[in-house]
C-alpha cells in the first residue's frame, strides 16, 4: 500500500498533505496547458494547411484569427446534443469519455522538463502503451453504439487498425528500452544525454521510422485516418455525435497527437536535453531551460503531422493492414535483434 | 487495515464484474464489463507491487485480446438488436465441473502452509524495480520453462496459419 502511494508521490516527500497538494497543482497546470495547447494546435493546423494549399486560413476572429479556437469552443458548447433514437445510450455516453480520459491520463507520466512529471512511474512507457490501447475502445464503442452504418464501419476499421499497428508500436520502442535499460521516461532521457550522439534517433533509426508510422495510425491522422475517412464515411465513428460529445473526441484526438509527439521527443530526440557536443561547442545554449527544447521537438513533430496531412492521400484499408503486419512488425523485430546483439557485444557477453 | 480494505474491494468487485460478464445478454456489454474486470485485476497486481505485470495485463488483455474479441463480436452479429441466449445447452455439465473444481480448491486451501520468505522480499524488489527483478529471474532461473512457453505459443501461431491456409485452398 505504501509503495503505491510512494509511486504516486514524488520520492522523499516531506508531508503527506503537502505532497497531495503539489500533485493536484501539477495536474491542474498540466491539464490547463495541454488543453490550451490543443486549442491552438487546431488553429496552427488550419493555418499551416491553409498556407500549404495557398489559402489564408482563419483570420476573422481577433487579430490573425487568433481567437478562432475560443469561438469554436463556445459554438460547440452551445450546440444541441443529439442522440440517435436507437443508440445504445450508456455506451454512447461513455465512449467519448473513455477516449478523452485515456488521452488525458497519459499526460501524467510525461516528463516535460527535468523533474517535472506528475507520476514518475518506473513503467512509464508501458503505462502510455496501456492508455493508448484503452483509447481505442472509445472509438470502437462509439462506432458500435451509434447504431449507424457509417459509424459502425468506422468502429470496425478502428478495431482492425488497432490490432495491426499497436504491436509494431510497442516493438519499435523495445530498442529504446534496451538502450536506456529502463522503462522510466525520465531515465530514458537521461540515458540519451549520457549517450555519445545525445539522441537515440541515430542508432535507432529503424525503430524511429516504425514508431512515426505507427504514431500516425495511433492518432487516426492522415494518411491512416481510416476510422474517420470523411470522404467515404461522413465522419466515421463520430458521425452521430454532436455538441460537446463531439468536442471530447476532437480534444482527445489532439491530446493524443500531443502525447505521441512528446513520446517521440522523449524516446528518440532526447526530450528536454540537447546533445552534449552542441553545448560543448556553443556553451551558452545550456542556459536555455529544458522545456524550450522539449516544446521545440514536440511542435516540430506536430508540424510534421500537418505537413503529412496536406501532402499524402489516404491509404486503403488493406494497405494499412499490409504495412502494419508485413513491413512494420518485421522491421521492428530486426531492430530489436540488432540492438540486442550490439548491446550484448558492448557488454562483452558475445 | 487499509491493505485488507483494498484487497476486499478488489475481491468483491472482481467477483461482481465476472458475474456481470457471464450474465449479460448483449455480448458487447459483456466485453465492456470484462474490460473493467481486467482493470481491476491490474489494480490487484499493482497492489501486490507487481507493476510490470499490471501494465502487461492492460496492454495484452485489454489492449490486444479484448479488441480482437470485440472485433469478432461486431463482425459476427450485424443485427440491430444484439441479443443472445444467456446459457448454452450444456450448462449442467459445466456447473458440475465448476462445483467440483471449487470443492477441490477449498480442500486444497485447508492444507495450505506459508512458504518461508525467499530472496525477493518487497524491499529487494523495490530496490531494483519489479521489471528488472522479473526479467532477471525469468531469463536465468526459469529460462527453460520460459522457452517452452514460447515454443507452445509459436506452435499455436503456426497452427492458426495452417488452418487459415487450408480454408483458403478448399473452395477450389
Amino acid at each position: 500500500m505504501n509503495t503505491i502511494l510512494e509511486t504516486i508521490i514524488a520520492p522523499g516527500s516531506i508531508d503527506f498533505a503537502l505532497a497531495i497538494g503539489i500533485i493536484l497543482v501539477k495536474i491542474a497546470v498540466v491539464i490547463a496547458i495541454a488543453l490550451l495547447h490543443v486549442a491552438y494546435a487546431t488553429y496552427f493546423e488550419r493555418k499551416v494547411i491553409a498556407h500549404m494549399q495557398v489559402r489564408l486560413g482563419p483570420r476573422e476572429v481577433g487579430p490573425y484569427g487568433l481567437f478562432q479556437p475560443f469561438a469554436d469552443g463556445i459554438k460547440l458548447f452551445f450546440k444541441e446534443d443529439i442522440i440517435p433514437a436507437k443508440a445504445d445510450k450508456p455506451l454512447f455516453y461513455l465512449s467519448p469519455v473513455i477516449f478523452f480520459i485515456a488521452a488525458l491520463t497519459s499526460l501524467a507520466v510525461l516528463p516535460f522538463f527535468d523533474g517535472f512529471v506528475i507520476a514518475d512511474l518506473n513503467i512509464g512507457l508501458l503505462f502510455l502503451l496501456a492508455m493508448s490501447s484503452l483509447g481505442a475502445y472509445g472509438i470502437i464503442l462509439s462506432g458500435w453504439s451509434s447504431n449507424s452504418k457509417f459509424s459502425f464501419l468506422g468502429g470496425l476499421r478502428a478495431a482492425s487498425q488497432v490490432i495491426s499497428y499497436e504491436i509494431a508500436m510497442g516493438l519499435s520502442l523495445v530498442g529504446v528500452m534496451i538502450m536506456a535499460g529502463s522503462l522510466n521516461l525520465s531515465d530514458i532521457v537521461r540515458a540519451q544525454h549520457a549517450y555519445p550522439t545525445g539522441v537515440f534517433v541515430i542508432p535507432q533509426f529503424l525503430g524511429f521510422f516504425v514508431f512515426v508510422v505507427a504514431a500516425f495510425a495511433e492518432t487516426n491522422r492522415l494518411p491512416f485516418d481510416l476510422p474517420e475517412a470523411e470522404s467515404e464515411l461522413v465522419a466515421g465513428y463520430f458521425t452521430e455525435y454532436s455538441g460537446f460529445r463531439f468536442a471530447l473526441f476532437f480534444l482527445g484526438e489532439y491530446t493524443g497527437m500531443l502525447i505521441m509527439s512528446s513520446l517521440l521527443a522523449l524516446c528518440f530526440l532526447g526530450g528536454w536535453t540537447i546533445p552534449r557536443f552542441i553545448t560543448d561547442f556553443i556553451p551558452f545554449l545550456s542556459a536555455v531551460p529544458g522545456i524550450v527544447w522539449f516544446l521545440m521537438k514536440v511542435y516540430a513533430f506536430m508540424f510534421f503531422y500537418y505537413w503529412v496531412r496536406a501532402t499524402l492521400p489516404r491509404y486503403r484499408y488493406d494497405q494499412l493492414m499490409a504495412i502494419g503486419w508485413k513491413l512494420l512488425i518485421p522491421l521492428a523485430l530486426i531492430n530489436i535483434l540488432i540492438t540486442g546483439l550490439v548491446k550484448a557485444w558492448i557488454k562483452g557477453l558475445l | 487495515m487499509l491493505p485488507k480494505l483494498f484487497f476486499g474491494y478488489y475481491a468483491v468487485v472482481i467477483i461482481v464484474l465476472s458475474l456481470l460478464v457471464v450474465t449479460r445478454k448483449n455480448p458487447v456489454h459483456s466485453v465492456m464489463w470484462m474490460l473493467l474486470l481486467f482493470f481491476h485485476i491490474a489494480g490487484l497486481y499493482l497492489f501486490l507491487n507487481a507493476e510490470f505485470i499490471a501494465a502487461i495485463q492492460i496492454i495484452v488483455y485489454a489492449g490486444a485480446i479484448l479488441v480482437l474479441f470485440l472485433f469478432v463480436v461486431l463482425l459476427l452479429n450485424l443485427r440491430e438488436e444484439l441479443l443472445i441466449e444467456r446459457f448454452i445447452g450444456t450448462w449442467p455439465t459445466a456447473l458440475v465441473i465448476s462445483v467440483s473444481l471449487l470443492i477441490l480448491v477449498i480442500r486444497a486451501i485447508q492444507d495450505m502452509a506459508l512458504a518461508p520468505p525467499g530472496n525477493h522480499s518487497v524491499d529487494a524488489i523495490q530496490a531494483e524495480t519489479h521489471t528488472v527483478a522479473l526479467g532477471k529471474i525469468l531469463y536465468t532461473d526459469y529460462l527453460f520453462p520460459f522457452e517452452i512457453a514460447s515454443v507452445v505459443l509459436l506452435i499455436a501461431i503456426i497452427g492458426a496459419l495452417v488452418l487459415a491456409k487450408r480454408k483458403m485452398r478448399s473452395p477450389q
